[in-house]
């Protein structure tokens, strides 16, 4: 297969993220469309190392997982601090800032 | 697609052999990533991620990039999905999105914005060229795990330090983050002991499922006077709609019927007419 296939499927599961991110409620399920939208830029990347032949885009790729995880870990966390106040998950709870 | 390769990840197949594979994945991480964004359970969404993450690390090995189709599969799939799933399980029942649109017309919009994002991005691709899949260069190692070892260590090595300065501080945010400061004194035995004479129900709550005609956590338990205990059923059970809400014993029921339609033994005190 050639990279553009890879690129559009790429693309293609971005685009699901994003709209994930803007429908959904609530916001362990946003995190994962996140977490989706940058899997296909890794997809990206790693076609793009395919094409040119070496391996810089699959180092940058290993750079977006290792800060994929870190900000997991402190997404899930802010999360967590925002369920024990609020006792609720979904983002139109943490209104705070708003009036 | 004629100078394409696949490169130490074991998977030499032919020509239709690798466009088939990779149909079938396309279409099930397409497939995944929607049913990610319309299924209510947040689990649901969470199994879906889990397909992607698979059919992508299964498309890198593809690609000649076996190393991060294992750190895919070992990270992501392995850890960060189950920090997620281990979330949604603290998080419990409120995990199940609502449908009602708190935003007049947000999903009308968010679906034409999505739709213009998809036709540029389309459209760059389209324009970009991209040319077809070219061999490694000698310069890249002679496999691809070494080849990344060079780059991550020579070329990208402060970047690769800084990624270490990340982490402590991603950990060291998350640790902060989730503690929780004490706002009232440890309360002590006594006081517990207090506490429980004053709540009038001293003996601990009745295990679900006893002498009913289910062992299940689901099920409360049944009283000696035929009733069922309320208190046997976790709390959370109810608003999700596991539990059972009718008795799973009539009050008036023979104890004979009890004991042959559940099948293990009675205990004597849990006769529903005695």
């Amino acid at each position: 297969m050639s990279p553009v296939h890879y690129v559009s499927l790429a693309v293609i599961l971005f685009v699901i993220g994003a709209v994930g991110v803007l429908v959904r409620r609530n916001a362990i399920v946003i995190f994962m469309c996140v977490e989706l939208m940058l899997n296909a830029c890794n997809l990206a990347f790693v076609a793009f190392a395919s094409m040119h032949g070496n391996l810089d885009g699959q180092v940058i790729a290993f750079f977006v997982m290792v800060v994929a995880a870190a900000e997991v870990v402190v997404g899930l966390a802010i999360l967590m601090a925002i369920y024990r106040a609020r006792r609720s998950a979904s983002v139109d709870d943490a209104n705070l800032l708003k009036y | 697609m004629n100078h394409s390769y696949v490169l130490a990840a074991g998977t030499n197949t032919d020509e239709v052999a690798r466009e088939t594979i990779f149909w079938i994945l396309c279409f099930a991480s397409i497939g995944a990533a929607l049913a990610m964004i319309l299924v209510r359970r947040a689990v649901h969404c969470a199994m879906m991620l889990a397909v992607v993450m698979l059919a992508l690390a299964t498309m890198y090995a593809m690609q000649g990039a076996p190393f991060l189709a294992f750190v895919q599969i070992i990270v992501y799939t392995g850890a960060v999905l189950m920090l997620f799933l281990f979330v949604i399980m603290l998080i419990g029942i409120s995990s199940a999105d609502s449908v009602t649109e708190t935003i007049k017309g947000q999903r009308m919009a968010a679906g034409l914005v999505a739709i213009g994002f998809f036709v540029i991005l389309i459209l760059g691709v389209g324009h970009a060229a991209l040319g077809p899949a070219t061999r490694p260069t000698a310069a890249n190692g002679t496999n691809n795990l070494s080849g990344l070892a060079t780059l991550i260590f020579t070329t990208y090595v402060f970047p690769f330090e800084v990624t270490g300065a990340l982490l402590i501080t991603a950990a060291l945010g998350a640790m902060v983050l989730a503690h929780r400061e004490r706002t009232a004194p440890r309360p002590t035995q006594r006081q517990l002991a207090a506490r429980r004479l004053e709540s009038g129900h001293m003996a601990p709550d009745p295990s679900p499922g006893v002498y009913a005609l289910h062992d299940a956590a689901d099920r409360p338990a049944l009283l000696p006077d035929g009733t069922t205990s309320e208190l046997s059923v976790s709390t959370v059970l109810a608003p999700r709609g596991v539990a059972e809400e009718p008795p799973s014993v009539p009050p008036q029921k023979e104890p004979e019927a009890i004991t042959a339609e559940s099948g293990h033994e009675p205990a004597p005190s849990g006769r529903a007419d005695t």
